[in-house]
């Protein structure tokens, strides 16, 4: 096929996640989906001296959903908890790095939605509004 | 491939596709595999014209001038409103509602014959088989008038099963039956025959969804004995912002109006008004008259290539289709295996991979094809899926689409590594 759109990296993600899985005692933890397409992720992260020290996610779902949530978890390993509950949606955006529909931008940053929600919850700070329930169609639990 | 069409030798689909410019364009490189009629049709050039042609000699608002004008749109609205009568063979022609679309049509029946004619202790019965279009309106109708509202379960390949009809009797006055003529999901067809002579035995009212069978079959309202019928112009090579609600002249004229407001009044004082005649008093405001007149233009074309013929086409078509799938490794097949009760719709899933990464590499190939819930959540949830992959067809469709959709198919088992 001649393009971009399921390139190798995308592919490798989405046929080898990385930290994939579950935390046994995870410091926080949420859950994402979208129901127009039946997409799902969970998210469990472990904080260690204000940094996510461990992240794990689990889900099913399209390629791009699930190759994004993989390169976010490596994207955020190490993180400082409040830098990582900043990332822009164009940070994981840019790691696809192949063109996206406004369609399947949602795919893309359910995994993010969804870490945020976690971190957030973790830190009991409010959700950017940008991220409320029905922004996007996504849904957080 | 193995499978040879047995399309009509008279039926010249190269010719037929001739008439639909938007076949003149490619995507990606590649000319259109566009397999996604169910959702919308595409549009012959001489309804295009049409509505031009209308736009450019004749436009004027309805129902109002006296001036030349005037009174040639009023006849060419008009004259739409008797081709869907003599389309759908309605008795009379006051009986045809023009609409914006079906889930319009469905919305207005709910909401004034439902509304009138439902209260605690009657039960509406519908199926899980409905586009959300012919579901929502009657849950809604039931939350505000207490009415019970039972679904009808299909069987694993989306058969409706009839055999709790006789328990939903029991529970209350049935009111009101709403089924779909084809699920745009499956393409399977319902008995609407056995179902509206249930429907019958109970004094209910049958209201049929036939957004996917008047775009490609006879349709005739007295031999369906149902007492409403709606459509959508966009998906029968109409313009969008057009549709008809059907309704039986008895029922119609004991109702209230719907929409209330120009058009559909006979006289306005301050404190009180009287409503105009039917058709009129469902119509409030100006009408999508242009694509009326671009839904007659319709009309015309799908009666000169015959309905018979063009379902003809899509049975052979679809039995190809099916053919064809059924070699692909992985692919199963969502609802009935075969084209006997079925029409130009296939549903399918090709092992784990998600259908919208299906239809995306599809769409490289520019093969159109749909991918989701196809708005029948309760469908797909019966049936454990919470998306397919939907191809669908229409008079205009080929085997050489077909072979593409299968190429295509087999790149997304190369590009998914399945
Ligand atoms: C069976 C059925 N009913 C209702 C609808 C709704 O049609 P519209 O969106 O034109 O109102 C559709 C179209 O998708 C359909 O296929």
């Amino acid at each position: 096929m001649d393009d971009e759109l399921y390139r190798e990296n995308l592919m490798d993600h989405y046929r080898h996640p990385r930290n994939h899985g579950t935390l046994e005692h995870p410091d926080c933890e949420a859950e994402g989906k979208n129901p127009l397409c039946g997409d799902e992720v969970e998210i469990d992260v472990a904080v260690a001296d204000g940094r996510i020290s461990e992240i794990r996610f689990s889900g099913n779902g399209c390629a791009v959903s699930q190759a994004a949530t993989s390169m976010l978890t490596e994207l955020v390993a190490g993180l400082p908890v409040g830098e990582a509950a900043a990332l822009p949606s164009q940070a994981i955006i840019d790691e696809l790095g192949i063109p996206l529909s406004a369609m399947r931008v949602k795919c893309a940053v359910l995994g993010l939605g969804t870490l945020k929600v976690a971190l957030h919850r973790g830190a009991g700070t409010p959700l950017p509004a940008e991220w409320g329930a029905d922004e996007d169609e996504l849904v957080w639990g | 491939m193995t499978v040879t069409p047995n399309t009509s030798v008279d039926y010249d689909v190269t010719r037929i596709r001739a008439d639909f410019p938007i076949f003149g364009r490619q995507v990606h490189g590649r000319d259109l595999a566009y397999l996604d009629s169910a959702s919308t049709s595409q549009k012959p050039r001489a309804m295009l014209d049409a509505v031009t042609d209308f736009y450019s000699t004749s436009n004027a608002n309805v129902h109002r001038g006296v001036y030349t004008l005037g009174i040639e749109s009023t006849d060419a609205f008009e004259a739409a409103r008797d081709a869907v009568a003599q389309l759908i063979n309605a008795p009379s022609r006051r009986e045809v509602i023009f609409t914006r679309n079906t889930t319009e049509a469905l919305n207005l029946v709910a909401k004034t014959v439902g509304t009138e004619r439902c209260g605690p202790g009657d039960v509406i019965v519908s199926t899980v088989l409905e586009h959300h279009a012919n579901l929502v309106p009657w849950q809604v109708l039931a939350q505000q008038t207490g009415a019970t509202l039972r679904f009808l379960d299909v069987d694993d390949q989306g058969n409706l099963q009839l055999d709790q009809l006789d328990a939903i009797a029991r529970e209350g006055n049935v009111r009101i039956v709403a089924v779909t003529h084809q699920s745009n999901t499956l393409g399977v067809r319902p008995p609407v025959e056995a179902l509206v002579r249930w429907a019958r035995t109970q004094g209910a009212l049958v209201v049929l969804d036939a957004a996917q069978t008047v775009p490609n079959r006879p349709v005739d309202v007295q031999a369906l004995d149902v007492d409403f019928l709606a459509f959508s112009g966009h998906k029968t090579l109409a313009p969008t912002g057009i549709g008809v609600l059907w309704g039986r002249e008895e029922v119609l004229a004991a109702t209230q109006p719907f929409l209330t407001g120009g058009e559909m009044i006979r006289s306005v004082a301050l404190d009180r008004t009287s409503w105009n005649t039917l058709p009129w008093k469902f119509e409030a405001g100006t009408p999508a008259y242009a694509e009326a007149v671009g839904l007659h233009a319709a009309i015309d074309y799908l009666q000169g290539v015959g309905l018979q013929a063009i379902d003809a086409h899509e049975h052979a078509i679809t039995e190809y289709a099916l053919g064809c799938l059924s070699e692909v490794p992985g692919l199963r097949v969502v609802g009935p295996p075969d084209a006997a009760s079925r029409g130009g719709v296939v549903s399918f899933v090709l092992d784990d991979v998600h259908p919208h990464d299906i239809a995306e590499i599809l769409d490289r190939h520019a093969v159109c094809v749909r991918a989701g819930h196809h708005c029948t959540q309760p469908l797909m949830q019966r049936l454990g899926h919470t998306a397919t992959v939907r191809a669908s067809f229409y008079l205009y469709t080929t085997t050489d689409e077909i072979d593409r959709l299968v190429v295509g198919l087999h790149d997304v088992r190369t590009v998914m590594g399945v």
